[in-house]
């Protein structure tokens, strides 16, 4: 006597076969070529990113013409800060070497940036000004010099 | 000031204390909160169409397809508040086609897929199979063809044919119950695996999370039971209510201790984190934790059931009971999701301040998307009740 298949055990096997082979073809179309390469992410995605326009130069750019600014730099407490934090980015500037290429910020609000007041902010870490205070009217270039700001202006 | 700043210092007017910058804005909304809601509904609600399977509780026999069609309603829109969260959804497939073995997350998608696959479809389908041929014939036109298709084109109804529907059945149902454990206790993990947060960090979250998704699955199937034999003008079977009754009590017992005993563990230990946790579960989460969940989900439900396994007079007063009970017991799941979620967002990771949360209305993680993905599951619900009704089936046991 043949052995009795029951028939909704074949059907449900083919259904399932064709799900998950449908997944599987899907999948290899939808995953990118190069993913997994080197780890679980799209290599190609590196290369994309090298196209990408460079905007900051880093501070060695800048010390190659500004060596005063490094000297002066290096002996007060703004030593840590790279020159495009306050300047913006400088790429443009350190082949063009005009000056209308990079930034020059003064204002009392742009200092305010760093050193307002902020609860958030640790006051061991960056002093912090209260600027509805602190010599109003005056811009802090006035009397800091930005690049050693302990060193007071006369 | 610019405007970027002037909102920054807007925000910051709302948090308490020493908070860290990314700890103003909460990343996890109201979406987040349904989430776990409505997959502790489908775990809960298999759970308890288990019993009769498996278990045998016959009394329940009415439920189990209300049970299991509730379930699949909920779970067909289970993984959407996640995705709706998004930023960029349409991205999320790839969660699926590259999953990362160190992704909690990204596994689930497979545990969620396995649950809806391979026990509640395939449970359903061996279930009504014979029903859906019968239907296939009776029928006429489009109806005709929709329950062939269902049926997969399967119309062998033997005596010997439906011996297996039964048999294959009951495997699944057996595979089912861990399972269901696994996709919701899978749901706890992923908050109680969080170790930098003391809120949600401890292994009892995956128990924790089970048990209030069996208390709120039993619930709702309880309140769909209730209100569709309203709609159907048949009377409901206060036999069944007081079965239903009965679990819903001891798993709301099991739920209270577990819950309780997490508590009293974390108030024994006292962590350094335990002072902000104090100011949090008697401050910003007064209402829903004491008030919402505590009194309202878990106390007055608890001693109502206690009340109703002795008190069997005046049968409409009893049937009152049991709905408001349902009701009472969702809206404390619920808070629960919400003190789990919101709560464990709103004190700094520093320990020595808070942030607060502005529930919006509008928008992808706003009330209303929230409000959507809520009500959906009863209209997938109504839907497959008017398309495989289960007191229209073909009884074929006796």
């Amino acid at each position: 006597m043949k052995r009795y298949i029951p028939p909704q055990i074949p059907r449900l096997a083919l259904a399932f076969a064709i799900v998950i082979s449908l997944f599987l073809v899907l999948r290899h179309l939808l995953i990118p070529d190069t993913f997994g390469k080197y780890g679980p992410y799209r290599a190609a995605s590196m290369d994309d990113y090298s196209t990408i326009e460079i905007h900051y130069a880093g501070q060695q750019a800048c010390f190659e013409c500004h060596q005063d600014i490094e000297d002066l730099k290096a002996l007060d407490v703004h030593s840590g800060i790279h020159c495009e934090t306050c300047h913006g980015p400088g790429q443009k500037h350190s082949t063009s070497a005009e000056a209308a290429d990079i930034l020059k910020p003064t204002g009392r609000e742009f200092c305010g940036n760093c050193h307002m007041m902020n609860a958030a902010r640790q006051k061991d870490a960056v002093l912090q000004v209260d600027l509805t205070k602190h010599n109003i009217g005056k811009n802090c270039t006035e009397c800091h010099n930005p690049h050693q700001p302990w060193e007071m202006k006369k | 000031m610019e405007p970027q700043y002037q909102n920054l210092y807007d925000i910051l007017a709302n948090s308490q204390g020493y908070i860290f910058p990314n700890e103003i804005d909460l990343q996890w909304g109201i979406l987040i909160v349904v989430y776990p809601f409505i997959t502790g509904l489908v775990a809960g609600a298999f759970i308890l169409a288990s019993l009769e399977r498996v278990f045998k509780v016959k009394i329940l026999k009415p439920t189990y397809q209300i049970a299991l069609l509730t379930a699949l309603s909920f779970l067909l829109v289970a993984t959407m508040p996640l995705i709706s969260h998004l930023s960029q959804p349409q991205r999320a497939y790839e969660i699926m086609i590259t999953p990362h073995s160190s992704s909690a997350m990204a596994i689930f998608g497979f545990v969620y897929l396995w649950y809806l696959a391979v026990v509640l479809l395939l449970e359903i389908w061996f279930d009504y199979r014979h029903s859906m041929v019968v239907w296939s014939n009776e029928k006429k036109g489009v109806m005709k063809w929709v329950y062939k298709i269902l049926t997969l084109g399967v119309s062998d109804i033997s005596p010997q044919a439906l011996k297996w529907d039964r048999k294959l059945g009951y495997i699944i149902t057996v595979v089912g119950i861990p399972s269901a454990f696994i996709l919701h206790g899978y749901v706890g993990f992923i908050f109680g695996s969080i170790k930098a947060n003391p809120w949600w960090s401890t292994p009892l979250m995956p128990i924790i999370f089970l048990f209030s998704a069996m208390v709120s699955g039993i619930s709702l199937v309880l309140l769909v039971y209730m209100i569709i034999s309203y709609f159907r003008k048949k009377t409901i079977d206060l036999n069944v209510l007081d079965a239903i009754g009965k679990y819903l009590f001891f798993v709301l017992i099991l739920d209270f201790t577990l819950e309780a005993l997490d508590q009293i563990h974390r108030i024994y230990v006292a962590e350094e984190s335990f002072e902000i946790i104090k100011l949090l579960v008697s401050g910003k989460l007064y209402l829903t934790l004491f008030i919402s969940q505590g009194l309202v989900g878990t106390l007055i439900p608890l001693i109502t059931l206690a009340f109703l396994q002795f008190y069997k007079h005046k049968i409409k007063v009893r049937k009152t009971m049991y709905f408001i009970v349902g009701i009472l017991v969702l809206i404390g799941v619920y808070s629960m999701r919400w003190n789990v979620v919101i709560g464990g967002q709103l004190f700094s990771k520093s320990f020595s301040g808070f942030t607060s949360f502005k529930l919006g209305l509008i928008g992808l993680d706003g009330t209303l998307m929230a409000a959507f993905w809520l009500i959906l599951p009863i209209g997938i619900l109504t839907f497959l009740l008017w398309l495989l009704p289960p007191w229209k089936m073909v009884d074929e046991e006796e």
